[in-house]
């Protein structure tokens, strides 16, 4: 554990420890204060933002349903959806990219990437298709967590129709794991290079990659804030998972 | 017509036959239990009626409404489940206030409901707690308010009991059966347990692979059944293998036995005779007809109840006497005569 400990630990603290170095002979945050006046920083940070919070929206509609339905009506094919949602970490994404260039580039019938938006379309589907394994898992634990069947002939017995039982009974009483499956998408696209690269959109990656390009002491400083993010996001899995589990023990 | 009719419902999953052309027809206001062993097809049939099984083939009449192909939000039936099934994430106030919502009732009107609910089932102070913060007893009581609270049709109870402890589930029989008798609601019950289904139903559905073996009151069920399977799975029976002499005589290891009920066997050919503990008596009754010398093979005193058996031939009867100080039990060993009427003696087909 001592020797997992220092190989995961020593690595960040030497990375921040030089983030500080910007100033000769002493310790200061002049690269994070370079990197976070940036404007492309700003900008780039907030174009990933706004897509992460489009792909956790997306993934949430079309998952929470997909795995409620399988649970509720196709046990049988749970295992077939759950090898579809696994092809993401076995198809690496340079592969799905160049897909989406061939079927939905300017000689496609559906030319998505002629527009900035369209581009962004594309992103965000392709970020949900990137961040489907994780979302999946996390919905699906979240629902066998609960007696969806019998909660939902429950439901169905006082009147209720699919979108009100999945408005107000399957959502609420999965929140926790939704809320996870969201924050590991966030983590997921804050820092992804790829896709956005490869279809030239502004996003926070990109950004991360052409700054280590170019300078020395900045990138350190941006790994940091990465690292500082996606922790974040980890911490507040923790936080709402641990909720959950209090909630179930009373 | 009755209120509820189940007209030859058949189900199937795949080449599994689970429910044979059941035939139920239920009246207004009537308490029906569906009894039987576990894989007999009761929930089949009360899940059907609820529409969250489909029926292979057969129809369903409520109200004289056909409602077999109807969605279960559309049927207005209630239904409590085994394990009650609360949401989790309401409080109790809003469980029982769901159905009236999702039905688009005034804001007044389901608060005064839900105050009524609430005090039907005493649980008044309860309002703002969730499902979590509850007793088993308590969750079911909840779930039964929010099943009423929507003024269903029909009422269906899904081993509402079998989750809660010996103690609650004999107070909430009572209370169940109070309210059901106050509201005057067509309830059909499932449960494998026969004492709860003689105690709270108007009638008796027993059921065996899939079929109605037999339908009839409590008293009906218990004293007259009509199949070996009726008989063995309601209350305890003593049986015995005896040869038919004549139409009212049976002899049984050489002792002769009247038996008052009609039975199609030949003369001279095997039949089963059955008794139930209560109706066999130590107590000399020259008036009775049937008396058999038999040898106490095992006495356990029980406190209020003596349970005995004994031996005659071949058979051994169990049954039980009520304790009396001024009259001991009979030593192990002792041989007795056994009194009982031809009345109590079942022939089994």
């Amino acid at each position: 554990m001592l020797f997992g400990a220092i190989y995961f630990f020593v690595p960040l603290i030497a990375t921040f420890e030089f983030s500080l170095r910007l100033k000769r002979g002493e310790y200061s945050f002049e690269a994070y204060r370079i990197v976070l006046t940036d404007p492309h920083f700003q900008a780039s940070f907030l174009y990933s933002t706004a897509l992460a919070l489009a792909t956790i929206v997306v993934g949430i509609l079309l998952i929470v349903p997909t795995a409620y339905w399988v649970q509720l009506k196709l046990p049988r094919l749970r295992p077939v959806v759950e090898f579809i949602t696994l092809m993401p970490l076995v198809i690496p994404a340079i592969v799905v990219v160049f897909g989406y260039l061939r079927m939905y580039g300017s000689a496609s019938w559906l030319p998505l990437t002629d527009t900035p938006n369209g581009t962004n379309l594309l992103l965000t589907f392709g970020y949900v298709t990137l961040a489907m394994p994780y979302m999946y898992r996390a919905v699906d634990t979240g629902l066998r967590a609960i007696d969806v069947r019998t909660l939902t002939e429950a439901a169905e017995s006082l009147g209720a129709n699919w979108a009100t039982i999945l408005l107000t009974v399957i959502f609420p009483n999965i929140r926790s794991a939704i809320l996870s499956g969201a924050f590991l998408t966030f983590a997921i696209v804050i820092g992804e290079f790829t896709l956005a690269s490869l279809l030239d959109r502004p996003a926070f990656g990109p950004y991360l990659q052409l700054i280590g390009a170019n300078r020395a002491y900045e990138p350190a400083a941006l790994a940091t804030i990465a690292f500082v993010v996606t922790w974040a996001c980890m911490g507040l899995m923790q936080i709402f998972g641990a909720d959950r589990r209090a909630s179930n023990s009373c | 017509m009755a209120f509820v009719e189940l007209q030859n419902l058949r189900k199937a999953f795949g080449s599994t036959v689970v429910v044979h052309d059941f035939q139920l027809a239920i009246n207004q206001g009537e308490f029906v239990s569906l009894l039987g062993p576990s894989g007999c097809g009761k929930t089949t049939v009360l899940r059907m009626v609820a529409g969250f099984e489909s029926p292979t083939s057969g129809q369903i009449h409520i109200g004289n409404a056909n409602v077999t192909d109807k969605h279960p939000s559309r049927r207005n039936v209630g239904m409590v489940f085994q394990s009650y099934a609360l949401f989790p994430n309401l409080t109790v106030a809003d469980n029982i206030a769901f159905g009236m919502k999702v039905a688009k009732k005034p804001a007044a009107e389901i608060k005064a409901r839900v105050e009524e609910m609430l005090n039907i089932i005493k649980l008044p102070q309860l309002e703002a707690r969730y499902p979590y913060q509850l007793s088993g007893g308590q969750q079911q009581r909840v779930a039964l308010a929010r099943a009423i609270s929507v003024k269903p049709q029909v009422l269906l109870l899904d081993e509402p009991l079998s989750a809660l402890d010996a103690k609650i589930r004999i107070s909430l029989r009572e209370e169940i059966r109070s309210l059901q008798r106050a509201l005057g609601i067509t309830t059909i019950f499932v449960t494998h347990d026969q004492e709860e289904a003689l105690q709270m139903s108007d009638r008796i559905v027993v059921m065996n692979e899939g079929k109605a073996d037999q339908i009839g009151t409590p008293f009906e069920i218990y004293n007259r059944p009509q199949t070996r399977f009726v008989a063995s799975f309601v209350g305890t029976l003593n049986q015995f293998s005896a040869t038919k002499t004549d139409a009212t005589t049976y002899a049984l290891d050489g002792q002769s036995l009247r038996v008052n009920q009609p039975s199609a066997a030949v003369n001279g050919s095997e039949v089963t005779l059955a008794l139930r503990p209560e109706t066999v008596s130590l107590v000399a009754d020259p008036s009775r007809t049937n008396q058999l010398s038999a040898k106490i093979d095992e006495v356990s005193f029980l406190g209020s109840v003596v349970r005995i058996r004994a031996k005659f031939g071949n058979n051994s009867v169990s049954f039980d006497t009520f304790n009396s100080p001024s009259r001991p039990p009979p030593r192990r060993g002792s041989v007795v005569t056994l009194h009982f009427c031809p009345d109590d003696i079942l022939v089994l087909n």
